[in-house]
């Protein structure tokens, strides 16, 4: 968490996004050391999407650069995106969608093999490796699309609400779920959430970003250690006080957004 | 409880009656229509030279078939229509999904077809004709061109109608062009390009109907025409055929 003389995994250097007149993002720098896993909370349309798709290649940025320290030789991909909503493939089957990423990048089929069973017996899905993402509910998707970023095995996973879409129970499965995968290797995580409580329940440190144009509003760091036990964790006096808060912080801004909102409409 | 009971049965029955009396109908309409213009042909309203009852028709293709003669017709259409299907559905299905990825591509050859999509395709047949000449690649050339307009369109609509979430895990999963075209473009738009070639076929077999029709000595198109006098003279003393209403 604390950044300084060891080089950041993600080095994002004054990073500002136009859409036309719109000023999507503006001016964002932070340093996001290896194995942090980074929250950004904000108000909806204030650029945190953007950002995330910036890092992924999707966008380019107006202004501005960043840097993914990759250990050179290893062949590895930068990142590995799960995306907001539904994105697996329909047309193919839970294995094949799981075993994407590296099937892009060639890699042995053994290594496929081995890789993706194990990323599908994590998240318990071995039984359904064979079924079509139709065949099943909302939470076993977004299961395997967080499967098929870890299996790709990126130096960063970005993750863009991958929650969102889930009812409040399958939300906190899914949760710990990711907890325990992510503990496995602990990667580099940058996680986009408009919920509070979910920052700082995954969280190492949370950057709350002002409504458009998006800024960083401050950085804080969660308290809590690792292992996780989510159920726990939100019993604490702490997390309560944490949680409100962000949501100080952060009301502000939806207040301010909303007022934007209704000025234009 | 004994209502309840008797009730569901009641209603199960019911729904099988439906379903089978529904079958039957279905099966009985034509059935019906085929009886009446026998009947009709057969007393004399309907003029046989036009409409030959349909018990003569059944002895004709019996004959035909007997011969040969409309197997070895079918087998000739149906190979036209297999190989132009190919030669015209392949680049169809590529250029289509190909200006479905591709903007500046789709804005080269969009207004192209467009263009040319309108032309009546059995005009062109004249210019077949003259320039392919009377042999099989004019068949194969009318065949192509009717399928593939049908494919083009709607591989390209097929395409740009996938969810574009799909085309961003491909970039970011560094999938490469080909594999873009293989494992997202060409299955999200499959859908779509079987509706193309469904019409295709259609339109395919209109035009290898017409093409043997005017510019043909064989397949299933090529019996159906009226001929020049000589060879119709020829013909009529051959044998009762459909094509009997040609003489007048």
């Amino acid at each position: 968490m604390v950044t300084g003389a060891v080089t950041p995994a993600i080095r994002i250097t004054n990073i500002s996004k136009f859409f036309g007149q719109l000023i999507a993002i503006d001016d964002v720098t932070i340093d996001i050391a290896a194995g942090e896993f980074l929250v950004i909370v904000g108000p909806s349309g204030c650029g945190k999407t953007t950002l995330l798709r910036i890092l992924a290649g999707l966008e380019q940025p107006s202004v501005g650069a960043f840097k993914v320290t990759t250990p050179k030789g290893l062949g590895r991909p930068e990142n590995a995106m799960v995306f907001q909503g539904d994105s697996l493939f329909p047309w193919m089957t839970v294995w094949d969608n799981t075993a994407y990423g590296l099937r892009m990048r060639r890699a042995p089929a053994a290594q496929i093999k081995e890789v993706v069973g194990h990323y599908l017996d994590r998240i318990g899905l071995t039984r359904f490796a064979k079924s079509y993402p139709h065949e099943l509910s909302g939470g076993m998707r977004q299961r395997v699309s967080i499967a098929r970023a870890f299996a790709n095995d990126p130096e960063i996973l970005l993750m863009d609400e991958p929650f969102s879409a889930l009812d409040a129970q399958n939300k906190l499965l899914l949760q710990e779920e990711l907890l325990h995968i992510w503990e496995e290797h602990k990667k580099t995580v940058v996680f986009i959430t408009h919920s509070v409580d979910e920052a700082v329940i995954l969280g190492d440190r949370i950057m709350i970003m002002t409504a458009q144009p998006g800024r960083v509003k401050m950085l804080l760091d969660v308290p809590f250690g690792r292992p996780r036990n989510v159920m726990e964790l939100q019993r604490e006096a702490k997390f309560g006080n944490l949680v409100h808060d962000i949501w100080m912080q952060l009301r502000e801004e939806v207040d301010r957004a909303r007022s934007q909102n209704e000025m234009n409409g | 409880m004994t209502e309840v009971v008797t009730a569901i049965p009641q209603a199960k029955t019911w729904t099988l009656n439906r379903r089978s009396r529904e079958r039957i109908i279905s099966f009985l309409s034509p059935v019906a229509l085929l009886l009446l213009w026998e009947v009709l042909a057969r007393v004399g309203i309907l003029d046989t030279r036009f409409f030959p009852a349909p018990s003569q028709i059944l002895s004709t293709l019996l004959t035909m078939m007997k011969s040969g003669e409309l197997q070895d017709d079918t087998l000739i259409s149906m190979t036209r229509l297999a190989v132009g299907f190919l030669v015209g559905g392949i680049p169809a299905l590529i250029i289509g999904v190909v200006m479905g990825l591709n903007s500046t591509l789709r804005a080269m050859i969009d207004p192209l077809i467009a263009a040319t999509y309108p032309i009546p395709k059995s005009s062109i047949l004249p210019l077949a004709l003259l320039v392919l000449g009377l042999g099989e690649a004019s068949k194969i050339f009318m065949v192509a061109i009717g399928v593939f307009y049908p494919i083009a369109m709607n591989a390209m609509a097929g395409v740009r109608e996938i969810n574009k979430v799909y085309l961003d895990v491909g970039h970011n999963f560094k999938a490469s062009r080909w594999d873009v075209f293989r494992t997202i473009a060409l299955p999200g738009a499959m859908p779509m390009i079987m509706t193309g070639v469904k019409l295709g076929i259609g339109m395919g077999l209109v035009l290898i109907a017409i093409a043997e029709m005017v510019g043909a000595k064989s397949g299933l198109g090529y019996p159906l025409a009226p001929r020049n006098a000589d060879a119709y003279a020829r013909e009529v003393n051959n044998t009762t055929r459909i094509r009997q209403w040609d003489c007048v």
